[in-house]
């Protein structure tokens, strides 16, 4: 099969055109990721991610047990029914010890998790070791529900998987506000009489009930990727509870979709293996993109407070050359931008606040050197704050107040004022500590840009 | 301010919880609001309360009282109000409020836990945290409406943080999420309070804005229990004082209880703290209230307990 004709056949499977088969298997597993991305949400919040990861682990020595039951019994143990009842006891005798181990003393709940998921995922590969000698057991496919096969699926499943979708989303809309006030605060919904033990149970409850149906489609090491990545991925985008848990169902929805259809066309992948690389890859892409907790959006954020706080180190050097000056210093002639490391002078010039004199001498606009001469008195007060009332030594108050004055809304400013006791802007303050020494250049172009205004 | 009887109003919808509002006002009986008898709370047999009697100062005169749990770490202060509410298991005794069980005063009793305790990256606003104290007077399934949300806001104003109401709560400050914190229980519309350390490394305005809000609450007849590390603070803000060091070592009104004698008992011989309390008396006196007055018995529950040795060095006799 050439590659273009895989295209072809994805494209066609992810357009529901695939045939009867492909398009159950679509439907089927996002219905699934939905629901597994909705309760996940508040399993991730709740901090239950290895609870659901236990339980998921525990399904398997009952799909084994169901299977041999059913045998001895002369039954089929093939079939579904049989096998996922045999899930569903197996997972809430998992989930039971898990909460009986987390009562002992000397076992954290951490430690029981760890040790219920390896016991029982243990039990039932020795169980899966016995199925295999019984008659039918080598084709009974048992080993897809350790890793999944969608391909194996039938409409039946996609019924079961639209009942279980169904259910969560119900349970999750009824329940909203005692599951979000449990996630949250569990201690004041106990103290206000809410039902946080039906919460609680309810969402262990949601979690189990997704990790049986996905069993055979995504497999029980992997279902609970699929409940926690697409919450983990929501989570970068948006603040608010309902839009995490709508987020993280879309999410889910749409890495089963295409990892099912994946899986479908090349027929050896297990499917939860793609459908967890579709999450991660959603998850990989939310931790780097998202417009507000993305890594790209914080790096631009810091980088601009950069530029900002250079611009302003950059002007404050400026005022602070031309105080030394004779010349009147209020004039925009005095603040030449000479003087200035190289860097300084690419940030203002950034910023534009650089000209030129008629002889092409660099210096300030007339609103930069305003700003300068404001930042320099907020400079100098939070050094005087710092020196009066924290009794820091000027050196060290310099430093401090280099990162305390970028935060210079006028509201902070007043206050300052008023600590300080001053009325009114008054002259500029004395620096508490000696300058940096004014270059010799800078005098002369200083003097020079003056001259050229004449 | 307050609204102090449980609102009736919103009862639109089945309420599905047990709870009532019938028979919710606690009305003038001499009840107290707060009734512990022979409490003790152990973790893994190291009692953390032992044989705690406390009766918290009646309301019946239409003030309540604002009531500070104070001693030093370890002592059980957290563990009382859980063990109050219901949130650590009692090995002994029992916890009226009102003259009536945890189950049946409920919707009487708000909590303010320490901040510590919640998961501040959560995503939720300042003003669906606040809500969620709207939660007990609504039904499980019920969603909240837009009543709540408007009672919501108005105590979000009465904390002076209204205009926060849609930040998330991770990007407030620390003395900001202590007032929505506070602001939550006031929308418990609560006769009694539960507060672990309001005061826990919050700025100096939100500081005085928890004291006005606490003193208003007071002025309308609700009792309001803090657990409280500041001793210095205690004769200013607060009118009883509950001394605790696994038992009650005093308890009562500040100015009688609040002595040297009975700071040693609960804190052992530190010097330190035997300084700070000596200042913070000191205003007490200049306020004209007299000191050391532990002859006299304080009418409420100022019971000194039997033995005046710090109690957690001792195991229990069984």
């Amino acid at each position: 099969m050439t590659l273009q004709q895989s295209a072809a056949q994805l494209l066609d499977v992810w357009l529901l055109r695939g045939g009867h088969t492909a398009t159950a298997v679509s439907l089927g597993s996002a219905l699934l990721g939905a629901s597994a991305g909705a309760i996940g949400a508040f399993a991730l919040l709740r901090r239950r991610a290895l609870i659901a990861d236990a339980i998921a682990h525990a399904t398997l020595p009952g799909v084994a047990a169901a299977f041999i039951v059913a045998a001895w019994l002369g039954a089929d143990g093939r079939s579904l029914p049989v096998l996922l009842t045999g899930a569903l006891i197996a997972g809430v005798l998992g989930g039971i010890t898990v909460q009986a181990l987390s009562r002992v003393r000397l076992l954290s709940e951490d430690g029981a998790m760890a040790s219920v998921l390896a016991v029982f995922f243990g039990a039932g590969v020795v169980l899966m070791s016995v199925v295999q000698t019984l008659p039918g057991g080598g084709q009974a496919g048992l080993k897809n529900f350790i890793f999944g096969q969608a391909a194996a699926i039938s409409t039946g499943e996609v019924i079961l998987a639209g009942a279980c979708a169904i259910t969560v989303l119900l349970g999750i809309a009824l329940l909203f506000k005692e599951l979000g006030l449990v996630c949250f605060d569990p201690g004041f919904a106990r103290a206000a009489g809410r039902p946080a033990l039906l919460a609680d149970g309810a969402i262990v409850a949601m979690l189990l009930l997704v990790s049986v149906v996905g069993l055979q489609m995504v497999g029980l090491v992997m279902i609970v990727a699929l409940q926690i990545i697409p919450a983990a991925a929501a989570r970068f985008w948006t603040d608010r509870l309902w839009l995490t848990v709508v987020i993280s169902a879309v999410i889910g929805a749409a890495s089963c979709y295409v990892g099912a259809g994946i899986s479908a066309v090349l027929p050896r992948t297990p499917t939860g293996a793609t459908i967890v690389l579709c999450a991660g890859g959603v998850l990989a892409l939310s931790l780097l993109a998202a417009p507000r907790y993305g890594v790209l959006a914080m790096g631009v954020r810091r980088a601009l407070w950069g530029l900002r706080v250079a611009r302003s180190h950059a002007l404050r050097r400026v005022a602070e050359c031309a105080e030394g000056l004779s010349t009147d210093a209020q004039s925009p002639e005095a603040f030449a931008a000479a003087g200035l490391t190289r860097p300084h002078r690419l940030v203002l010039r950034l910023f534009g606040d650089i000209r030129l004199t008629p002889s092409a001498l660099p210096v300030l606009r007339r609103v930069a050197a305003r700003r300068a001469l404001a930042l320099t008195r907020a400079h100098r007060w939070w050094e005087q704050y710092l020196v009066s009332h924290a009794r820091h030594d000027p050196a060290h108050a310099d430093l401090i107040a280099d990162v305390l004055e970028h935060a210079d809304n006028e509201e902070f400013m007043e206050q300052l004022q008023a600590e300080l006791g001053l009325q009114g802007a008054g002259p500029m303050p004395a620096s508490p500590h000696p300058l940096g020494v004014v270059a010799p250049k800078f005098n002369a172009v200083a003097e020079a840009a003056r001259a050229d205004r004449i | 301010m307050m609204t102090p009887t449980p609102n009736t109003t919103s009862k639109t919808t089945p309420n599905t919880t047990p709870n009532t509002t019938a028979n919710l006002n606690p009305g003038p009986s001499a009840a107290p609001p707060l009734s512990v008898r022979d409490v003790t709370v152990a973790y893994q047999r190291r009692p953390v309360l032992w044989d705690v009697d406390y009766d918290a100062p009646s309301s019946s005169t239409g003030k309540g009282s604002l009531v500070a749990i104070v001693g030093p770490n370890g002592a059980g202060k957290s563990t009382l109000i859980k063990a109050c509410l219901g949130l650590v298991p009692l090995a002994t005794g029992r916890v009226e409020f009102f003259g009536r069980p945890l189950k049946a005063a409920r919707r009487l009793i708000g909590y303010v836990p320490q901040r510590e305790s919640v998961d501040w990256e959560f995503p939720v606003s300042a003003a669906d945290v606040v809500a969620m104290g709207r939660y007990g007077r609504l039904g499980w399934f019920t969603p909240v409406g837009r009543a709540d949300k408007l009672a919501a806001l108005a105590c979000l104003e009465k904390v002076g943080i209204a205009d926060l109401a849609d930040r998330q709560i991770g990007q407030l400050s620390g003395g900001q999420q202590q007032r929505v914190f506070i602001a939550r229980a006031l929308a418990q519309e609560a006769r009694l309070y539960f507060m672990d350390e309001p005061f826990a490394g919050v700025d100096a305005a939100t500081e005085a804005t928890i004291v006005a809000v606490l003193r208003s609450l007071a002025d309308a007849g609700v009792t309001v229990m803090c657990v409280h590390h500041d001793l210095q603070s205690v004769p200013r803000w607060f009118d009883h004082v509950v001394l605790l060091n696994t038992r009650v070592i005093a308890a009562g009104p500040v100015a009688q209880v609040f002595t040297p004698e009975n700071l040693h008992l609960t804190y052992g011989p530190r010097l330190t703290l035997l300084e700070q309390a000596g200042t913070a008396l000191a205003g007490v006196e200049g306020a004209g209230v007299s000191v050391g007055l532990r002859s006299a018995p304080a009418p409420t529950t100022g019971r000194p307990t039997r033995s005046g040795e710090p109690a957690r060095t001792r195991e229990p006799t069984p």
